[in-house]
């Protein structure tokens, strides 16, 4: 199988790429456009602030080939943020693949970010967590979200509910970082390399 | 619910873990790489690898050490020691470390936090700070504690976080290595004035003292060394015992 990893200018994918490494699996780290639209699956994983984001993947036209994509695609954090609607941070326009829009956590009690492990619940059509339990621990770290709305396929909660997993059509992903979350992280990039 | 987190740290020395010697299960309880492979299995919720050597010589040991790390384990890891510029949290990263822990640079030049966190992301500076309680104030100390600073430990913590740190991990030295409890007053004062997470490092001696770093300290992580390394407690048990205080964990 040929996995692209999307290379952009948001934080660093040795995690990712190690993760891939522990399952056996093959990848590619690109900015190129036909070599990511040749592959069979396509990561899109980030850490990183939304604008800067954004402005670099306009700059190599990756705005407007990866809502384009076919074969499964799976966002991880920012890049998830990235293919919503818009985003809070920095007033940002996004990809638009997820019709919800990114806004940051306010609380007067809890702290922001978000950061450790949180459990999520699947939520109707989950196809990256079949073969694991309805809840699952999984760790974030993150001060922006999106909103519950149709396209949710996993809830967590803090503050309160919000998307911690969204699936539509190839589409899939993931608020956590799958890369990071111990054993069912790496059944969820097993699942979605095995889909 | 977001879960409470259980730390243990493993300190490095030229590449080598040193105190991990009662794991008889282990190949080579030495091998860092073998022994933070084994807390991920067993319950950890991140890992601490601590330089405590910290030479330039050691640096490229501690890069590829990382990276052997990185490709076993799966779960956060943070490095600190010794790290004190854009180059040093660069290499660190790029190996595949989640964060990294800076603590006598923050100090002698803070702005070193601002330019961390803009380059990096908050998400992964984690600003150490070690305290000791001097004549009635608590102040901020370096070098492994051994030098005290004109620094309250308080004022720093808030400035850590104006400045962009992403949590604080905060010894006590005046409760490390007693094992009669974390500094839970302090960690307290800190954790309530902050919006950003507080690790609870220095006294953990029991189950309890975990109990209590949680409820009286208000702390968001607890990070222990030895009481690991010689299975006093084990991780899975005193997460077992505290999920049945109350206290959200991962099981």
């Amino acid at each position: 199988m040929n996995i692209a990893i999307i290379k952009y200018n948001a934080g660093n994918v040795a995690s990712v790429m190690y993760a891939l490494d522990r399952i056996g699996a093959k990848y590619t780290w690109t900015d190129d456009e036909k070599v990511i639209q040749a592959a069979d699956k396509v990561i899109f994983p980030g850490v990183g602030e939304a604008s800067t984001a954004m402005a670099y993947l306009k700059e190599k036209k990756l705005d407007q080939l990866i809502p384009t994509l076919k074969q499964p695609v799976l966002a991880t954090c920012i890049g998830m943020q990235l293919l919503c609607k818009h985003s809070e941070e920095n007033d940002t326009d996004c990809m638009g693949v997820f019709d919800v829009n990114i806004t940051r956590f306010q609380s007067n009690t809890l702290k922001i970010p978000h950061v450790g492990w949180n459990s999520i619940k699947s939520q109707g059509e989950n196809d990256l967590m079949k073969g694991l339990n309805e809840t699952e621990f999984v760790y974030f770290v993150h001060s922006f979200y999106a909103p519950v709305y149709q396209n949710t396929s996993a809830i967590c909660d803090y503050i309160q509910p919000f998307s911690a997993m969204l699936q539509k059509d190839n589409f899939f992903a993931a608020q956590f970082h799958a890369e990071i979350s111990g054993k069912v992280g790496q059944k969820i990039i097993q699942n979605f390399l095995d889909l | 619910m977001l879960t409470k987190r259980i730390i243990p740290c493993l300190d490095i020395k030229e590449g080598r873990t040193v105190k991990g010697t009662n794991f008889v299960d282990l190949r080579d309880a030495g091998d860092p790489v073998e022994l933070g492979a084994f807390y991920a299995e067993n319950g950890a919720d991140e890992l601490v690898f601590l330089d405590i050597t910290a030479t330039i010589d050691n640096r490229k040991t501690l890069v590829e050490l990382v990276r052997q790390v990185a490709r076993q384990v799966n779960i956060p890891f943070t490095v600190g020691g010794g790290i004190g510029s854009i180059e040093d949290v660069s290499a660190l990263l790029n190996a595949g470390a989640d964060k990294v822990s800076i603590n006598s640079s923050a100090v002698r030049r803070p702005g070193l936090i601002d330019e961390l966190a803009l380059q990096f992301g908050s998400q992964c500076i984690i600003v150490a700070i070690d305290t000791r309680f001097v004549e009635g104030v608590d102040w901020v100390h370096t070098h492994g504690g051994r030098n005290i600073t004109p620094i309250k430990t308080v004022e720093w913590a808030k400035e850590v976080e104006q400045r962009g740190a992403g949590e604080i991990l905060l010894t006590s030295m005046d409760t490390d290595g007693t094992k009669a409890g974390f500094a839970n007053k302090l960690t307290a004062e800190i954790s309530t004035n902050a919006s950003i997470p507080i690790i609870a490092s220095g006294g953990a001696g029991t189950m309890e003292d975990f109990y209590d770093v949680f409820t009286l300290g208000k702390a968001d992580a607890g990070l222990a060394a030895s009481i690991f390394h010689f299975k006093e407690i084990e991780i899975n048990a005193l997460k077992n015992y505290l999920a049945k205080k109350g206290i959200p964990m991962r099981i």
